[in-house]
């Protein structure tokens, strides 16, 4: 370790911080726009209807029972390249990985809106609320409080995850580490550099959670 | 008698278990109506039937002169002339005890806040828990909740209240408190179902009592004849080991 070269990571600092923002902003793009939809697969997937409810199913099987790497590979290759008519990874990684957490998510709706007892849905039912009435005033407002640790968690392991997307050279922090690593023929300089900033990443993120959920 | 409720034929089975059957009967307006029975007899799930927390298989349940069942009928319309209150009192935990009672008045029939606020406030009163408006439910006590929650179906302007062992989860000493707010609400007219295990409310204030044993009424007498002279055996024997 007497050699570790500080040049290296002096040099390529400003794309690791380029990087970093890059991956901030894939996983924040992914978990919101991914969160969204999930919000609809776990309601679909919550639904009686069985039309409703089995291509919901479908989905999260998929996206939680397949590869991420396959996704993105599939994205990228095989979905966006075919809709934009080139290549973009940057759009490919925030739409695989919004893809995939829309099914973890979905499941976070699930539980969370079914661990809330029934004797609120009941209540609320037999004030004459209708079932809309219900999950926006009753069920959804004590059902998020519980999730968001679980939303949380998901961010993080998004944030790590979306490392993988460097594999098809979205400019991130991972693909910079790479880069850096084959330009200097160096391991030690680039990676620890990254995973130190990755660790910055999660365990303010962790930070961020626990002290939102004291002060809930 | 001029019914407000009546069952026709009623019955209801959850799977295999059958848990209603034929039930038939009506209540009249202003009638207080006290349903008891032993453990698993059906008296939640005929009284659930009645606001359609449950739906039934078979039969019919018409409340002013409107069948439930009729595919035509709003269940929200229903529910909305229907309160109820629960064992475990069901308030809204992350809404103050103002809003618990103030939010269907204002969704369901679109009141405006102030009228909302004004009735929520007369009830509490009424309740005797004006200085909790703004208290959340988890600071109440069991008989303070329970009272809250019976303010919060009044705040709907029922035409019939629901009553399922409102009383059994309280510590003793908090039961009259809670008896004595429906005694009220019995004085002034209000037409009332109630399942519980307080016999002498049932006695005090039921116009007629409904034993019922295995999904069937197996007698519907006023509390002097049922309580001194039950012409059921199955009757005699409940009655003899609650009293
Ligand atoms: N949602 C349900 N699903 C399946 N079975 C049910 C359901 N609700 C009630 N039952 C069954 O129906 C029967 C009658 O239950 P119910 O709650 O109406 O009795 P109860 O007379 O109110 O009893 P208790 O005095 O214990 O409250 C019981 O055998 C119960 O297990
Ligand atoms: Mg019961």
């Amino acid at each position: 370790m007497a050699d570790f070269r500080f040049d290296i990571i002096g040099e390529y600092f400003p794309l690791f911080m380029r990087g970093t923002l890059y991956t901030i902003g894939i996983s924040l793009s992914g978990i919101i726009l991914g969160s969204i939809l999930g919000l609809a697969i776990g309601f679909g997937n919550l639904s009686k209807k069985w039309y409703l409810r089995l291509p919901m199913q479908g989905y999260i099987h998929f996206f939680r029972g397949t590869p991420l790497l396959l996704q993105i590979f599939i994205v990228h290759y095989g979905v966006v390249s075919n809709i934009l008519g080139r290549t973009d990874a940057v759009v490919a990684a925030i739409v695989a990985l919004a893809l995939n957490a829309a099914a973890y998510t979905a499941e976070i709706y699930r539980a969370g809106i079914q661990s809330i007892d029934r004797g609120q849905s009941e209540a609320a039912k037999s004030l004459g609320m209708s079932h809309w009435q219900m999950m926006r005033y009753i069920i959804l407002p004590q059902a998020i409080k519980r999730m968001i640790p679980a939303f949380g968690n998901e961010f993080i392991v998004l944030i790590k995850d979306s490392s993988l997307v460097a594999v098809i050279a979205a400019p991130e922090l991972m693909y910079w580490a790479k880069g850096a690593s084959s330009q200097y023929a160096r391991v030690w300089e680039p990676y620890l550099t990254a995973a130190l900033i990755y660790l910055t990443l999660t365990y303010s993120l962790n930070k961020l959670l626990i002290y939102l959920e004291r002060k809930m | 008698m001029d019914p407000i409720i009546q069952v026709k034929d009623l019955s209801k089975s959850f799977g295999s278990n059958v848990v209603l059957s034929d039930i038939n009967m009506e209540i009249g307006r202003n009638e207080v109506v006290v349903v008891i029975g032993p453990s698993g007899s059906g008296k939640s799930t005929f009284l659930r039937c009645l606001n359609l927390l449950e739906t039934p298989q078979a039969g019919d349940i018409t409340i002013e002169g409107r069948s439930l069942m009729d595919k035509g009928t709003k269940i929200e319309e229903v529910r909305a002339e229907v309160g109820m209150v629960f064992q475990q009192f069901n308030l809204f935990p992350h809404l103050k005890v103002i809003d618990n009672i103030m939010l269907s008045p204002m969704k369901v029939k679109k009141w405006t806040a102030e009228a909302a606020r004004k009735k929520a406030m007369e009830l509490l009163g009424k309740v005797g828990l004006a200085d909790k408006a703004n208290a959340y439910p988890t600071s109440l006590s069991g008989g303070q909740a329970q009272r809250v929650a019976i303010a919060r179906a009044l705040a709907m302007e029922p035409k019939i209240m629901l009553f399922d062992e409102p009383t059994s989860a309280l510590d003793p000493e908090m039961i009259g408190e809670v008896l004595g707010v429906m005694k009220d609400l019995a004085r002034e007219g209000m037409t009332m179902v109630v399942v519980t295990h307080e016999m002498g409310f049932a006695r005090e204030v039921g116009n007629r009592i409904v034993f019922m044993e295995q999904g069937r009424i197996l007698e519907i007498s006023p509390p002097s004849e049922l309580f001194d002279q039950p012409k059921h055996e199955r009757t005699k024997a409940f009655l003899s080991k609650v009293l």
